[in-house]
């Protein structure tokens, strides 16, 4: 009843293009920005800022980059912690390498960076593919994160092995470094993920995401009518590490205060992959609602004992943590293996008939 | 210059210059290989059956090896605890058909693949659960140790391993080709749909075949943990496997051995030899990397099928 | 049952020879096609007809003998590269984008008119769109025409076969190739699904004199609707020439059509 389409009839195939074509779709998400622009950042204490929403949004980022390679174009990769850390550390060079450039260009640096990168390990999908792919990217993940341990020069040869990331500054409000406010931060990341975000969503209603979605069905008969598959899997292996660079930086700069290559192994990897997968292979919002489930997932699990009056070792927790990854994972792969985007998408459909049944 | 002179140059001089020492590290990294073959043995066997690509693969080695090494803490003996695992193994295997795959029949391989993550995870977590997460270790009286064969020093213990790992082959060789069972995995793995319409029951010969890899996996576990004790990283180990099978291709039982060898041999060699120069740690990727250079040239690896795609 | 004026010879197939190992999948074959006739290939299953027009259409390079398109001897190029002859195709087992919708998948039939450029497509306004609108304007003729108005949001991994079908054709239109190549675009159509795919495949021979050539099996459409028949049979050509010649050719009575169907 409130939620129809009914009465709103395109006139233009723009219109009927856009990414938000209902009406009550449009003001859903401006309440949605509204509050996470203007509410959020009064109302949040740091723990809330600091530990679930900055976390949130980079991962959402890094979620996004990975869906385009793996849920738009179709090249399964296990190495976005690889090229996070390739963001991260090429970010760093570059502060300390020029001190005065804007944190804003040393962000789009970094993810031009990375997409060379990128496209480099993204060359062997050309002629390997599906599970030899995703092992093949394997070598990407674990070559990248030894050269960033091991080559001195990455960490400005320096002696304890920590690095913290500098103070930056946008608009003269402290962004990144231990000084700033998470507020600040917040707002920083916030806006950098809207303003990719809208990017990414723009790039696969295009015919370049159209291209993408081609390969990934069915590659043969894409070159067959056209499609250059070669620039197709590496722009789309440019552009996701674009993103996942970018991620990458973010997280050293304003989550974690320092350049760690821990944050960034092989776990980092599964852990985005999942996002995909639970949230929805080929959807940005699903990018979104996936990392949103992985980042809550462990405070739940954290907080469930207490909550119900047990006390369990922190280790245990770690435990019981995989295991729920794994049979969510697998529950979402038999029930729904689109994903939370698609149960969103069912739920709006069912919402169009309500209060009917059908 | 100097580059070039320690990649091309140096480490092949001193191997010219010890030819023994080189002879003990490549029989070792050799040996090393066979290990890392049996742990790609069990992915060989359920993907020629099921067109599964079982990621799950070590995290079921190290579920193994952790039950093993916590029944003999209990002070169970060895000729007990083994049929036990066994039997937990293949319980695991039959709960994987049953909750798992049974449900997931007619989806992409890659759905498939992504489930196996998840059992992957779970059995991690699951075993650390039950049996604890402290280093266990595994004496089942594997002598421990070391001949010496022309001037060469070689552990005991790796040799009774490839000794094990070289039986258990020539074992699954003649399962597959000459009894019943076999010729029906075989039949399973050339076509579900085929098979099924001769009357082959497809639960029964998937829970057969994972447990068949739950045992793998078993021998895998024990003769691992025995060497480096049961620890969380043997599933790191198994990721190890993924190189192996990439060389060797995925549907080979030969390619999985001697891709195995490749790259065990190729890791020890390269850390040995090479690995100073660089920074050390090579092992870390070296074995991905060789087997993304091989893929290059061989997409489908040494034995693999070839993939022929139509249209 | 001439339409437009026949043509000039647009394609050429001379001694055609193609093998995949020990197989030999077409031998020696030489046949002509002029421009806005549409001609048929015809014969048993296995004879090498779907071969036959992947090496007209570039996909699969013959062994020996040569393809000219157009007065140019074709050399062998990339898959992709091919599509930009102006020949389009559809298949025989659908190749379809299954996660795509349909107006979706025939806008990918524009792909080779279309340029796409990642930072003007992530800004989206601007030239962008005015490309994807342009573009877009073309696809809805064409769905207009298919009379496939009402799925074209649809992803196509939900659509029966028929509509499957029509969205293929769609999709190999929008190419607006000069040669469009049809690998058996009837099969597993009911009488009225078929009745509709002649009525397209004549009007856009009639409307945009696009040369067409089919593989089909349905023998009362192959006569109906086709000025120019090949028959292949393990490879080799039977006969070739007008329908009404080629169906009283003893050897392909012989080797194929038994009694004729009426």
């Amino acid at each position: 009843m409130l939620y129809r389409e009914a009465g709103q009839f395109k006139t233009s195939y723009q219109k009927d293009q856009q990414i938000f074509p209902i009406t009550q779709d449009r003001v859903f998400v401006a309440i949605i920005l509204a509050l996470a622009f203007g509410v959020v950042p009064m109302v949040g204490n740091d723990y809330w800022l600091g530990t679930i929403f900055i976390p949130f949004l980079v991962l959402a980022m890094a979620a996004i980059g990975l869906n385009i390679l793996t849920g738009y174009a179709g090249q399964l990769s296990l190495g976005t912690g690889g090229f996070m850390a390739c963001g991260a550390f090429s970010a760093y060079k570059l502060t300390t390498a020029f001190p005065d450039m804007n944190i804003i260009i040393v962000l789009i640096a970094c993810g031009a960076i990375t997409a060379l990168v990128g496209i480099l390990f993204g060359i062997p999908s050309l002629r390997i593919k599906g599970f030899y792919l995703a092992v093949a990217t394997l070598a990407s993940q674990f070559f990248l994160v030894w050269l960033f341990n091991k080559v001195p020069w990455f960490t400005n040869y320096s002696a304890s092995g920590v690095i913290n990331a500098p103070p930056r500054e946008v608009f003269g409000v402290l962004v990144t470094g231990a000084e700033a406010h998470p507020e600040a931060k917040y707002l920083f990341v916030l806006s950098l993920v809207a303003v990719l975000a809208l990017a990414a969503k723009n790039m696969t209603r295009s015919s370049l995401g159209r291209n993408w979605m081609a390969i990934r069905d069915m590659d043969i008969a894409a070159e067959i009518i056209g499609i250059k598959a070669l620039q197709t899997k590496l722009s789309a292996f440019a552009i996701s590490s674009f993103y996942c660079g970018i991620a990458g930086a973010l997280w050293a700069f304003v989550y974690v205060g320092s350049v760690e290559p821990l944050a960034y192994d092989i776990n980092r990897s599964f852990q985005v992959l999942f996002m995909i997968i639970i949230g929805g292979l080929g959807s940005i919002l699903g990018s979104f609602l996936g990392a949103a489930f992985i980042v809550l997932l462990p405070i739940l699990i954290k907080n469930a004992p207490a909550f119900l009056g047990l006390s369990m070792a922190s280790d245990m927790v770690s435990h019981i943590e995989a295991m729920v990854f794994g049979i969510l994972i697998i529950f979402f792969l038999i029930v729904e293996p689109h994903g939370l985007a698609r149960l969103w998408t069912i739920a709006k459909e069912k919402l169009r008939l309500w209060p009917f049944p059908y | 210059m100097e580059i070039l002179n320690t990649i091309f140059v140096a480490p092949f001089i001193e191997i010219a210059s010890y030819p023994t020492f080189f002879f003990e590290v490549l029989i070792g990294g050799l040996l090393t290989g066979v290990m890392y073959s049996l742990v790609a043995l069990g992915f060989v066997l359920i993907f020629k059956a099921s067109g599964v690509f079982n990621f799950a693969q070590g995290a079921m080695v190290l579920f193994a090896a952790l039950a093993f090494a916590s029944f003999l803490e209990w002070g169970i003996s060895v000729w007990i605890a083994l049929p036990m695992t066994l039997v937990v193994m293949i319980a695991v295997a039959y709960l994987i058909e049953k909750l798992v795959l049974g449900r997931l029949v007619n989806q992409e391989p890659i759905i498939l693949f992504m489930a196996t993550i998840g059992i992957a995870y779970f059995l991690d977590g699951f075993g650390q659960t039950i049996f604890g997460a402290e280093i266990k270790s595994i004496n089942i009286g594997i002598p421990d140790g070391t001949w010496e064969i022309g001037g060469m020093l070689i552990p005991e213990f790796d040799i009774v391993a490839a000794f094990v790992a070289g039986l258990l082959v020539i074992v699954l060789a003649i399962f597959f080709q000459k009894t019943r069972v076999g010729r029906a995995l075989r039949a399973v793995a050339d076509d579900h749909q085929a098979a099924l319409s001769v009357g082959i029951p497809l639960t029964t010969i998937w829970t057969i075949v994972w447990s068949v890899a739950g045992i793998v996996g078993l021998v895998a576990g024990i003769m691992w943990g025995g060497k480096l004790g049961v620890q969380f990283s043997l599933s790191l180990i198994a990721l190890k496997a993924l190189p192996v099978l990439m060389i060797g291709g995925f549907t080979s039982v030969p390619g999985a051995i001697i891709g195995g060898l490749i790259v065990g041999a190729g890791e020890k060699v390269g850390e040995v030899f090479w690995g100073p120069a660089i920074g050390g740690a090579i092992e870390d990727w070296f074995a991905y990397v060789v087997a993304l250079i091989f893929l290059l040239f061989r997409p489908q690896g040494l034995f693999g099928e070839k993939i022929i795609e139509r249209v | 049952m001439a339409r437009k004026a026949f043509g000039d010879v647009i394609l050429k197939a001379e001694n055609i020879s193609l093998s995949f190992g020990g197989v030999k999948a077409l031998q020696n074959i030489s046949f002509e096609v002029r421009e806005h006739t549409i001609s048929a290939i015809i014969g048993p299953n296995g004879a090498g007809k779907s071969s036959m027009l992947n090496c007209i259409q570039g996909f699969y390079h013959p062994q020996e003998g040569t393809i000219t398109y157009r007065g140019k001897v074709r050399r062998a190029q990339k898959s992709h590269e091919a599509a930009r002859n102006g020949v389009a195709r559809t298949f025989q087992n659908i190749a379809l984008f299954k996660g795509m919708s349909t107006l979706d998948n025939i806008m990918t039939g524009r792909n080779t008119k279309m340029k796409s450029n990642f930072i003007l497509d992530a800004l989206y306004f601007g030239p962008s769109l005015k490309q994807e609108l342009e573009h877009r304007e073309k696809v809805e003729q064409i769905i207009d025409f298919l009379e496939i108005n009402h799925i074209r949001k649809t992803p196509v991994g939900r659509l029966p076969y028929g509509l499957q079908k029509r969205v293929e054709l769609g999709r190999a239109l929008a190419a607006e190739p000069d040669l469009l190549l049809l690998d058996e675009p009837m099969a597993g159509m009911n009488i009225e699904e078929k009745e509709d795919m002649c009525r397209f495949i004549l009007d856009v021979n009639e409307e945009f004199g696009t040369t067409m050539v089919l593989i089909e099996h349905d023998m009362g459409v192959v006569m109906d609707i086709s000025d120019h028949v090949v028959v292949l049979d393990y490879g080799k050509k039977l006969a070739e020439g007008e329908p009404d010649v080629v169906r009283n050719d003893k050897d392909v009575i012989e080797a194929y059509l038994g009694v004729s169907h009426d």
